[in-house]
């Protein structure tokens, strides 16, 4: 684990050894991974902000499959009534920051994978900064300050930007892939303004919800790392009770201020 | 005529997307989307709604 101001200083790697192809033999058998893809992942580094119910899951996903670097965001304390859904952290942990925890699990999880910690809140500039190091985001925060931050930090910077969000027994999920000029973005489709309190707190959340839309945006972030199709200018809809998952499709709005700024 | 909103039939007089919110009096934010496509909201005045179209309107989400 390196300190939140640390830039990452690891040389990126051009081959994978014996000890990472036996680790990850069963994703390089997969012939759209294969070695190629596999070594990408390595070579890869994803920002995760917010170590909550999404942000667990994806973050053991994410080291679990090989990525090279996570950066892991989050100012809050683990709670006792975090525990139910953000299985990234244990009951030894109450009272740590949740990106220091999820750093210590994911340390036991892979060694492979190199973890940094940000405790506290980031600012535009900061974020900014950070995103300019990174190949992906995954938006898995709890507050629409930071999805709409989020969504600006990656347009202007063009990395692709997971987003993913749940509720009660709902999610939606799906990638901004600002590499690509044509691909809207979270203000195409959700413009800011008067909101209700969608949150787990008011609204409660139901606890596999939070591993089924975290690890897709796991399975997303791989894939948009790789190269292989995403959800890109599609959102997924996600009803837990039901258990329907429905598409629909999400062009950039031609009038939307944050993309007129491209 | 009859859409469908959410799944459920709903009974409208609206002639287009921008009369159908009008009608609907949504509060907060919202996206909508005509038959699985979404809709930019400086469009709803010029898109006409038809019998049996299906609506979705989707609500933000903050929670993570």
């Amino acid at each position: 684990m390196t300190q939140p101001n640390k830039t990452p200083t690891e040389k990126t790697p051009t081959e994978l050894d014996d000890a990472q192809l036996n680790r990850f033999s069963r994703q390089i058998l997969l012939s759209d991974i294969d070695y190629a893809g596999q070594l990408k992942l390595a070579q890869s580094h994803a920002l995760v902000i917010g170590l909550g119910g999404l942000g667990s899951p994806a973050a053991l996903y994410l080291a679990a499959a090989g990525l090279g670097q996570l950066t892991l965001v989050d100012f809050d304390q683990v709670d006792d009534s975090n525990l139910q859904r953000q299985i990234i952290h244990n009951e030894q942990r109450i009272g740590q920051n949740k990106a220091e925890s999820a750093a210590h699990t994911l340390a036991q999880l892979n060694h492979f994978c190199q973890t940094h910690v940000i405790s506290h809140q980031l600012e535009n500039e900061a974020l900014d900064a950070l995103i300019q190091q990174v190949d992906i985001v995954l938006d898995c925060s709890d507050n629409f300050e930071t999805r709409y931050a989020l969504n600006q930090a990656c347009l202007k910077a063009r990395k692709p930007l997971v987003s993913g969000a749940a509720i009660r027994w709902e999610g939606q999920l799906t990638t901004y892939d600002f590499r690509h000029d044509d691909s809207p973005c979270y203000e195409c489709l959700y413009k800011p303004g008067t909101s209700n309190d969608q949150s787990c707190s008011r609204n409660g959340v139901v606890s596999p919800l939070v591993g089924m839309v975290g690890s897709m945006q796991a399975m997303e972030a791989i894939k948009a790392l790789i190269g292989l199709p995403t959800l890109v200018g599609k959102l997924l809809l996600i009803d837990g009770l039901t258990m329907q998952f429905r598409q629909f499709n999400l062009k950039q709005d031609p009038h939307c201020i944050q993309c007129q700024k491209k | 005529m009859i859409l469908l909103i959410n799944d459920k039939p709903n009974e409208t007089n609206a002639a287009n997307l921008a009369g159908l919110v009008a009608e609907l009096n949504i509060e907060g934010a919202f996206a909508l989307a005509l038959n699985e496509n979404f809709i930019p909201k400086n469009q709803y005045a010029e898109t006409p709604i038809t019998e049996n179209d299906r609506i979705e309107i989707v609500a933000p989400m903050q929670g993570g």
